[in-house]
Formats: structure tokens, sequence, C-alpha cells
């Protein structure tokens, strides 16, 4: 396979990845917001809320999600991958607040989030087994 | 409650992946293949820490369904990274790895951000 295709294919797995994570999570605070009952201690009610659209939805995302990983890992390095995935926790903080939830992003949580974000990358950034050589990428 | 949920969650996450990790390293290198996921399905069934681990994993789940029920999604999510932190830190401790300054450094990031969310 040419070197641009793989590229133009990882990038785009990881898209979809990022947008399935982020609309799943977006999916599931909205089903648990509207649910009507608190999720709390009783499996019932977990079992219950399966059955809400919104919820299933964002459950079934995050499945697709995982699997779509799992694809991205055959294509590209784990190193590679773990550190775009931190991305993730920034488009959290865009969606809640550009999406219906609405919600007040102060000043100070676009901080927490941007270290967040700098932090984890960083963490997924280093090397997978130690003792073995750290890539100069 | 929003942080007790925080609290349940980052201990499921961290826990499940001490455990995974723990088992994997006693079971040897493992390839991802057609065959290698069958292979690995049943390795999950056969060890036990791995069962333990998806249990962790769903008491995970469940707790961020119950924290972001009530927390801001652009709180709930980024906090779930505070896992990181605990994972550097028992990773150090039960696995015995070698913890890189980089390692240390973004989960001191991580820490800071997770300290800002929660002010």
């Amino acid at each position: 396979m040419p070197f641009s295709t793989k590229t133009t294919r990882t990038y785009s797995l990881l898209a979809i990845f990022l947008a399935l994570r982020a609309f799943g999570n977006l999916s599931l605070a909205w089903g648990t917001k509207h649910l009507g009952e608190t999720l709390a201690a009783d499996p019932r009610v977990y079992i219950r809320s399966m059955a809400a659209p919104y919820i299933a939805a964002g459950i079934a995302m995050l499945i697709l999600a995982l699997l779509v990983r799992l694809a991205l890992l055959s294509l590209a390095d784990l190193s590679f991958i773990l550190p775009m995935t931190a991305i993730g926790y920034v488009l959290a903080a865009l969606l809640g607040k550009f999406s219906p939830l609405h919600e007040t992003v102060s000043p100070r949580r676009w901080l927490a989030v941007a270290l967040i974000f700098a932090g984890a990358a960083l963490v997924s950034s280093t090397p997978q087994a130690t003792g073995r050589i750290e890539g100069a990428k | 409650m929003t942080w007790v949920l925080l609290i349940i969650m980052v201990a499921a996450t961290a826990a499940s992946d001490l455990l995974q990790s723990f088992e994997m390293k006693r079971a040897g290198e493992q390839s991802v293949g057609a065959r290698g996921v069958a292979r690995l399905l049943r390795m999950i069934v056969e060890r036990r820490y791995l069962l333990l681990s998806i249990v962790c994993l769903a008491f995970s789940f469940f707790a961020f369904m119950a924290l972001v029920q009530s927390a801001p999604l652009s709180f709930a999510v980024p906090a779930s990274a505070s896992s990181f932190i605990l994972e550097t830190v028992l990773a150090k401790i039960l696995l015995k790895e070698q913890i890189g300054v980089r390692r240390a450094a973004g989960s001191f990031l991580v820490l800071c951000g997770v300290v800002l969310l929660g002010r």
C-alpha cells in the first residue's frame, strides 16, 4: 500500500475514533441528564437506563469507538495513537459548551483542560516498555 | 457526590489497568491477529485477574455514567484523566516500572489541571 494512502487512512480512522468517542460521551451525558431517575448504586436503574435512546446510542458509539481504535492500532503505533487520544479532553470541553448541553466553561476550566491535554499527551508519549530506546519522533 | 463518583471511577480504572498489565506481562507477548483475538478471549476467561480487570472496567463505566449525569461533560471527561496520576504512582510501587521524567512531568501537569478543575 502506498505510504500516502496509509497515512490518509490512519488520520481518517483517528478522526472517526475521536468523533465517535466525543459524541458517544455527549449522547451518554444528554441521555443520563434527561433520565428522570438518579443513577446510583442500584444496578436495576442502570439496566433500565440502557433502554433510553440517547444512552443506548451513546454506548453503541463508545463500543464502535473501541472497535475503530483496534483497527487504528493495526495501522499506526500505539505511541502515535495514545497522545492523539488526549485531544478527546479538549473535544469534551468544546462539546460541553457548544452542544445543546450549553455548559459554561470558565477561563479557569479551559486552562485546566489545556493542562490535562498537555499532561496526558506527555504521559502517553513515553516509551511503552522501559528499557527500549525512545523513538526520535 | 461528584468527587466520590470521580474517585470510584479513577480507582476502578487504575485497578483495571494494573490488573491487566500485571496479568498480560505474566502471560508474555501476545499477537493481535485474527487468530490472536480468539486466543485473547480464551485467555480472559482463563485468567482470573483479567476477568477481575473487566469487572473493574464495568464499575468504572457505571461510575462515569453517574458522574456525567450530575456533572458537566466539560468537567467529567477531563477529570477522568486523573487516572494517569494514580496509575503512574501505582505502576512504580506495585509493578516496579521505571517512571521517566516525561511521564512524571505529564502526570504532574494532569494533577495541576485536575486541581484547577476542582476549584
